[in-house]
């Protein structure tokens, strides 16, 4: 009954993606590395959803498996009302206009022997049928709506500092009039004084033109600046998602916890007071997870289940969703499906 | 008045300054790359205009006025043989070595740019096509391989015997030979050239702007033509211009064989073998023609290097 909402813009279900091992004399597939090992989650239209996690837990894969820039090993892919995930990739063309990425690393995202004016143009080139001068006309109105003068437009890449190239990118993606941009830690080479005004571009543009983001970040202070939602990964699968005040106030899992603790706190005097959670050990190999809860080898509330069985996604709260046994018991029944 | 700044403004946009124009700017900067252009330019038209003034039939026995030393060996040798008729002497046989230079230059150059035309091309296509689809790799760079492995200068002798009197009847004897020599240096010196854009290839294409392209929906072929290539011009840059000299030479080997062009027919290889036997009495046979090879090849040489600066913008910039 509750769920009288709109259709989600976005929605994935279990989306797997593993990547093949080889070894050996005779490069026989030994095994595969598990970076995003059944993951789910909705974006609704118009929202920022958050994608949290440490280095190396699939965030980044994810992001681009859901717009298909990978051959995903399993799972649904809706965006749009259209399931693109089995389309085989040529398919996917006509597609690519309603969903767009902007890369993490500015410098390595823009090709370097093409002028800024080329590189935006490039969307145009492949999906428009406008003339020489409509693009133009467009593309210079793109560098108006992120903040870059017009008459660089005939510069290269090399000669802009690394929030104008990351101004470029943003350029790019808007090109065709996107529903759903997926943002890979677009603010993660940047300067600080740098993030705060891209983060602040991004927003406008999202009221601008109504888009809907999957924001992949470590930076949880500026997740929290940005996102609705928020989806924490850890090690292939989402641990927790929750409406963002939720999540900061109140975080359920241990690891979210245990994440949200490092999170400086710029008050030194409640800096000190503050508890940190440190966990012990590393992160095990993504191509051997433990066996149970994929967290039970660091965490700190491990319990025997949780080396046995995995846990299963639950609604614990509205809204909110945990992968963990210590809420087993408060998850109501039919609240207990999976999401 | 803002009506007026905004029409300025887009009038700039659509006017833009011609790119080649920057890296003519930039190829002006290096020196070497001028000098070597402007040899090129002299030496092709000394051989493509010269006979056209020095119309001396390189072929015309003279036996008369054989051995005839330059005409500059007056000033060593007050004895020497010397003719203002005949500037750069006259060779064994009396055949004038002016025009003979001409002539085998003619041969020699064009020779050298189609075959190094022809083997960056192919090069070129097997190392993208390696590098960007993973499914030819190893079919390409194994026959890549095969081919590395051939003796090359037994199978072009093997293909001038097979495809010699075919080609020479039906397009006659000189362009029959041209075509054969072209093309048989032409396949036999691709495999430097495939490796090196296979390699530069697969690196590139791992970058994030290939990504980026992908996320767009660019096709393979505009992958490769917008993204690939224009990132490793440099390294075919520098296996064209090795390449063309690698081709001369090659040239100059199979003609000493006696497998080239027909004897009477002048390259600057052959006019050089021919004169080594008397390499020292008449060293000016071996230096004119050696001379005329080694600076076309440092001129193209340069010539690449300069032109890879300017057509990198990150160079071009500064």
């Amino acid at each position: 009954m509750l769920d009288q909402t709109p259709a989600p813009l976005v929605r994935v279900r279990d989306l797997k993606m593993h990547f093949p091992i080889y070894a050996g004399l005779f490069r026989r597939r030994v095994g595969e590395v598990k970076a995003v090992d059944g993951v789910s989650f909705d974006v609704m239209e118009g929202e920022t959803l958050g994608l949290v996690g440490e280095s190396g837990c699939g965030k980044s894969t994810c992001g681009r498996a859901v717009l298909r820039l990978y051959d995903i090993t399993s799972g649904e892919i809706a965006i749009d009302g259209h399931d693109i995930g089995t389309v085989p990739q040529p398919d996917l063309r006509s597609m690519r206009p309603t969903m767009q990425m902007v890369f993490q690393d500015p410098q390595a995202s823009l090709n370097p022997r093409m002028t800024v004016e080329a590189i935006i143009k490039e969307p145009l080139d492949e999906h428009t049928t406008l003339s020489e001068a409509e693009k133009r006309e467009k593309v210079a109105e793109l560098m108006d709506a992120v903040g870059l003068n017009r008459k660089f437009a005939k510069r290269y890449p090399h000669a802009f500092s690394g929030g104008q190239r990351q101004r470029i990118g943003i350029a790019r993606a808007l090109a065709l009039n996107p529903k759903f941009i997926v943002c890979d830690e677009p603010i993660a080479a940047l300067d600080v004084s740098i993030q705060a005004q891209v983060v602040n571009l991004l927003e406008d543009l999202q009221e601008q033109f109504g888009l809907t983001y999957l924001f992949i970040s470590h930076d949880l202070s500026m997740v929290r600046h940005i996102a609705t939602r928020v989806a924490v990964m850890y090690l292939g699968k989402v641990v927790e998602l929750s409406p963002r005040e939720a999540l900061y106030a109140d975080p359920l899992h241990p690891y979210t916890k245990a994440l949200l603790s490092a999170v400086p706190e710029p008050d030194p005097t409640l800096g000190t007071a503050k508890e940190r959670i440190i966990l012990q050990g590393d992160v095990p190999s993504p191509s051997n997870p433990p066996k149970g809860c994929n967290f039970c080898t660091r965490c700190p509330v491990v319990m025997d289940i949780c080396k046995q069985q995995e846990p299963v996604t639950h609604e614990v709260q509205p809204g909110r969703f945990v992968a963990c046994h210590l809420f087993n018991d408060t998850a109501g029944p039919t609240a207990g499906q999976e999401v | 008045m803002t009506d007026q700044a905004v029409d300025t403004a887009v009038e700039e946009l659509t006017k833009p300054r011609n790119q080649w124009l920057d890296v003519w700017d930039q190829f002006k900067t290096h020196k070497g790359a001028v000098v070597g252009l402007g040899f090129l330019i002299f030496i092709t038209l000394f051989c493509a205009i010269g006979p056209l003034i020095w119309d001396v039939d390189p072929g015309k026995l003279d036996i008369r006025n054989k051995d005839v030393r330059p005409i500059y060996m007056a000033i060593f040798d007050s004895e020497a043989k010397t003719s203002w008729a005949r500037p750069m002497g006259t060779d064994h046989l009396g055949r004038d070595i002016m025009a003979n230079t001409m002539q085998g230059g003619r041969i020699s150059l064009a020779v050298g740019w189609t075959a190094m035309i022809l083997a960056v091309l192919i090069g070129t296509l097997v190392g993208v096509f390696a590098g960007y689809f993973k499914r030819l790799d190893g079919l390409l760079m194994r026959f890549t391989d095969l081919v590395l492995s051939l003796p090359i200068l037994p199978l072009l002798l093997v293909m001038m015997l097979l495809f010699r009197d075919p080609l020479r009847a039906v397009f006659g004897p000189e362009q029959g030979i041209f075509i054969l020599i072209v093309t048989g240096i032409g396949i036999t010196s691709w495999m430097q050239t495939a490796r090196i854009v296979r390699g530069d290839v697969m690196a590139i294409k791992e970058r994030e702007f290939v990504l980026a392209a992908r996320s767009i929906g660019t096709p393979a072929r505009r992958m490769i033509t917008r993204h690939l290539l224009p990132n490793v011009l440099s390294p075919i840059m520098v296996s064209a211009t090795l390449g063309l000299a690698t081709a001369i030479i090659t040239e100059s080997a199979l003609s000493f064989l006696g497998l080239g062009f027909p004897s009477d027919f002048p390259t600057w290889g052959k006019i050089l073998f021919d004169s080594v036997d008397r390499m020292t009495a008449f060293p000016e046979r071996v230096i004119w023609p050696g001379l005329a090879i080694s600076l076309t090849v440092l001129s193209v040489n340069y010539i690449g290097d300069g032109l890879r600066d300017a057509l990198d913008p990150r160079i071009r910039g500064q």
